[in-house]
């Protein structure tokens, strides 16, 4: 029996926008609010909505049978919250089926899990308690963002509390050994691996509507044959890929959802192939052996490595400008500056200054950048702005050592701050009166 | 090839492009013949017969260029002359126009000429009887075109056109034109006819035209209205470095430097970059900004500066010549061309041979060929700016540019455009 594990990855970064040197110090909004309005619209309109719908039917015309998981990274929640609640509302009902796991990553979609094992753990605890706040239940197998992944992570992830991880399928860590099994984590092997097929999680999300592919068009059940010739014992195949696969990369008028819909029909067709969840394929499977993975993997490019958001000089130096500040905000309690903090930990703004890109040929989905240097740039002055910002806020440990004059003075202001709030509280309420 | 200026007599960046073009042409085995107004007699002809307009001996001193001198002439043959003398536009406007005529020929004859025969003698450059000059640089074409054997004509921006169509004429040869900047780039839309009159002719005369971007392209295309199929793109190179000539200059002041180098004419943008260096040095002030070059805006730019009171980090240097420029960009840390129209565009090739990061406007051909610049519309300001303030702000860049920018332009080669050209004479000879 194979049991086939679909994992569509969501992550909705925040575009920065342009944000000039002479803003640094007295404007302290990021944000492209026209910009991530507009795309998130857009994508909606094109891929969640449309897609959820099908899989919602899918999953009542197979009454259980059909199994579908999600990676929702925080700053796609914050979207679909700021913009489009209705998605929310309808992963909602996904997740009421029962049949549509919620896997966890960093709330940020960071990389953060290569730089600090306390902020990783934060951001993995507050992206948690996001799921299950939203979907009832707190997710159990843990699939990082870009499926970023070594020994040591595992390790980490594994004291958090989850039982599995999703990994890449790398051919550097794999070697001759076949992604479709589950593995066990190297230092902690209790920690189930279960690692992405790259080969065919590719066919769809990347070559699907690739006319110079020699395999164009992929038919449904020319995908169920490559699936059915897969070795009897290789009984694990994760399938996982960014869910803007459907209607965003590939549009509609490819095809893309009919394909899926007839890819399900085609499966369910079949006795010796069944969907699952990713806790269903760890409780069910022991792994076949240990899998050593010392140097970081992810799913990103052909190097499967972190090249695309620390590949060059410029990216290391953002992310270290950035991190250099990390001790600061962990004492901070400022609201603000923590939503700031953990979008601008995201990694979109990295990859925008990536290199790559230019002798590659391949461009990067909604980069507003024209060059590297000018994401640089932009990412830097608004760090310098973001740190001022730190360097200014009450950190709690000196709160503890604050002076009688110094509390007083704090107290002031927040007296101030909330008597203004109840100002506003209480002029609404009048003319509301009025109205 | 005809050419009005040629190194070292040079006033702007085009006798440059001529001989870097020029040198890699007679790497593809093709002889050339480069005319211009006057030979020195200094300049390097290791790679090009270099013929000065001023030592051919012809029948001219006779003749007055009136209209029936020239219809009752049997020996020449010659296009229509405009004898307008009156200078109307400003010499700083000129200094990138060179114009060159080549021939390739196969057999060069010598140029021994009777004691009838005189020469008519040539200032060069771009002085007040700059029009009479090409009318007259234009007659001697048609001596030069009998008295030379070759197979194709080059010709340079709009001074040698007319130049290039007698000798076509005179000769039966085809005839190609190379456009490195055209009257709109000089001018803006205060577009002189004359100049047009003749670009436009040069372009329709022709058997091929060459431009040195896709935004020239264009431009031909859209104002000359000449047909698609004829018009090539063709990129300029920068020659590699020269070891001899590329000194390093020692820096000695900690302020970071941030350099405009070119004509200070409406073309080149000047206004823009001293706008970006006030917003700059409202939030710095330890950075010095240098404006390099002369031109016809220079005292209403020092105006300018005055009133926006950042003289103190505001240099002008007047025009800069050889070393001098070296000089200038190796202690340069931001290089700024913002061109509001410009045809190709060197320099900032020269300042990335240098290390220095670049901030190119987005109107400028050079744009359509590199990867490692920073891009700005011209008007921008904002944006030129905070390109500037990221570059002298944040160490990263600097890193970055020195292991690519320079790599990148040794790919950005005279050879290739050579090669090109020799392609685009093959296909007009084998028609």
């Amino acid at each position: 029996m194979k049991n086939i594990c679909l994992l569509f990855q969501v992550n909705h970064p925040f575009q920065l926008r342009s944000y000039r040197f002479f803003d640094i110090g007295h404007d302290h909004y990021y944000y492209d609010d026209f910009s991530n309005k507009s795309n998130m619209l857009k994508i909606a309109k094109r891929c969640y909505l449309p897609m959820n719908d099908i899989l919602l039917s899918l999953i009542k015309t197979y009454k259980g049978m059909f199994k579908v998981n999600f990676s929702i990274s925080g700053s796609a929640i914050e979207h679909f919250e700021m913009y489009a609640p209705e998605i929310i509302e309808s992963f909602k009902l996904l997740a009421k089926t029962g049949a549509v796991e919620f896997t966890a990553e960093t709330y940020a979609h960071s990389l953060v899990s290569v730089k600090s094992p306390e902020e990783f753990k934060t951001q993995v605890e507050k992206h948690a308690n996001k799921i299950k706040e939203l979907f009832g239940k707190k997710p159990k197998v843990f699939s990082n963002s870009e499926l970023i992944y070594s020994d040591y992570i595992g390790e980490q992830v594994y004291n958090m509390g989850f039982e599995g991880i999703i990994a890449e399928g790398a051919k550097q860590v794999l070697g001759w050994k076949s992604p479709n099994f589950v593995y066990c984590n190297a230092n902690n092997p209790r920690l189930k691996v279960i690692l992405r097929n790259y080969k065919l999680s590719d066919d769809i999300s990347l070559r699907f509507s690739n006319q110079s592919w020699s395999e164009w068009p992929l038919t449904a059940s020319k995908f169920r044959t490559w699936i059915q010739s897969i070795p009897e014992n290789e009984e694990v195949l994760n399938l996982i890929m960014d869910y803007k696969t459907f209607g965003e990369y590939h549009k509609i008028h490819t095809g893309i959802f009919d394909f899926f819909k007839a890819f399900v029909t085609e499966i369910l067709s079949q006795t010796k192939i069944e969907f699952a969840t990713p806790s269903e394929i760890i409780s069910k499977f022991q792994p076949v052996s240990v899998l050593s993975v010392p140097n970081i993997t992810s799913w990103s490019d052909e190097e499967r490595d972190l090249s695309s958001w620390l590949g060059n000089n410029l990216q290391r130096e953002a992310f270290d400008n950035l991190y250099s500040l990390l001790d600061q905000v962990r004492l901070c309690n400022d609201e603000s500056i923590i939503k700031d903090w953990y979008k601008l930990q995201a990694t979109n703004n990295f990859q925008y200054m990536s290199t790559k890109y230019f002798s590659a040929g391949n461009t990067i989905q909604n980069n507003p950048y024209p060059t590297p240097y000018e994401a640089f740039i932009n990412y830097m002055n608004v760090i310098a702005d973001f740190a001022e910002r730190v360097k200014k806020c009450p950190k709690s440990n000196e709160l503890q050592n604050m002076s009688a004059e110094q509390i007083d003075e704090e107290i002031e202001k927040a007296s101030q701050m909330l008597k203004q709030l109840m100002d506003l509280k209480s002029k609404s309420k009048k003319t509301k009166k009025n109205k | 090839m005809f050419g009005w200026e040629f190194p070292p007599h040079i006033s702007g960046g085009l006798g440059t492009a001529c001989y870097g073009l020029t040198k890699a042409m007679a790497k593809q085995n093709l002889e050339i013949i480069f005319v211009v107004p006057r030979a020195w007699g200094d300049e390097d002809q290791s790679t090009m017969q270099l013929v000065g307009a001023n030592n051919i001996r012809v029948r001219v001193n006779r003749y007055q260029f009136s209209e029936s001198d020239v219809a009752n002439s049997t020996d020449l043959q010659y296009v229509e002359i405009g004898a307008n003398l009156i200078p109307y536009v400003t010499i700083e406007e000129y200094y990138d126009i060179v114009n060159n005529k080549v021939t390739v020929k196969k057999q060069l004859k010598k140029h021994v000429k009777t004691k009838e025969l005189d020469t008519i003698s040539f200032v060069g450059g771009y002085g007040e009887s700059l029009l009479h000059e090409v009318s007259n640089y234009a007659f001697i074409a048609g001596e030069i075109a009998k008295k030379y054997d070759f197979d194709i004509i080059h010709a340079h921006d709009w001074l040698t056109y007319d130049a290039g169509i007698a000798a076509k004429h005179v000769s039966g040869k085809p005839l190609v034109i190379h456009v490195h900047a055209t009257e709109f780039d000089r001018s803006g839309m205060h577009v002189n006819q004359y100049v047009y009159d003749i670009e436009r002719r040069g372009m329709h005369m022709a058997d091929e035209v060459i431009t040195v971007s896709n935004l020239t392209r264009s431009t031909v295309l859209n104002h000359y209205g000449v047909p698609e199929h004829k018009v090539t793109t063709v990129y300029n190179g920068v020659d590699s470095v020269q070891n001899e000539k590329e000194k390093f200059f020692e820096k000695h002041i900690d302020d970071k430097i941030v350099t405009f180098l070119g004509r200070i004419t409406y073309q080149k943008g000047p206004e823009y970059f001293l706008e970006a260096a006030a917003k700059v040095l409202q939030r710095k002030s330890n950075v010095k900004f240098v404006m390099a070059g002369s031109g016809d805006m220079l005292e209403k730019m020092m105006w300018r500066a005055a009133e926006l009171g950042i003289s103190k980090n505001f240099y002008f240097t007047g025009f800069l010549r050889g070393d001098d420029v070296i000089h200038m960009l190796s202690i340069s840390d931001v290089y700024v061309m913002p061109s509001v129209s410009e045809p190709f565009g060197i320099s900032p090739l020269e300042a990335m041979r240098s290390n220095v990061p670049v901030i190119i406007s987005k109107q400028s051909g050079v744009s359509e060929v590199l990867q490692h610049a920073i891009k700005i519309d011209f008007w921008d300001v904002d944006s030129m700016a905070d390109a500037i303030y990221g570059i002298i702000s944040y160490d990263g860049l600097r890193d970055m540019f020195s292991s690519h920018a320079k790599a990148e332009v040794e790919t950005i080669k005279w050879d290739t455009a050579a090669a090109k050209i020799k392609d685009i004479y093959t296909k007009t000879l084998s028609k």
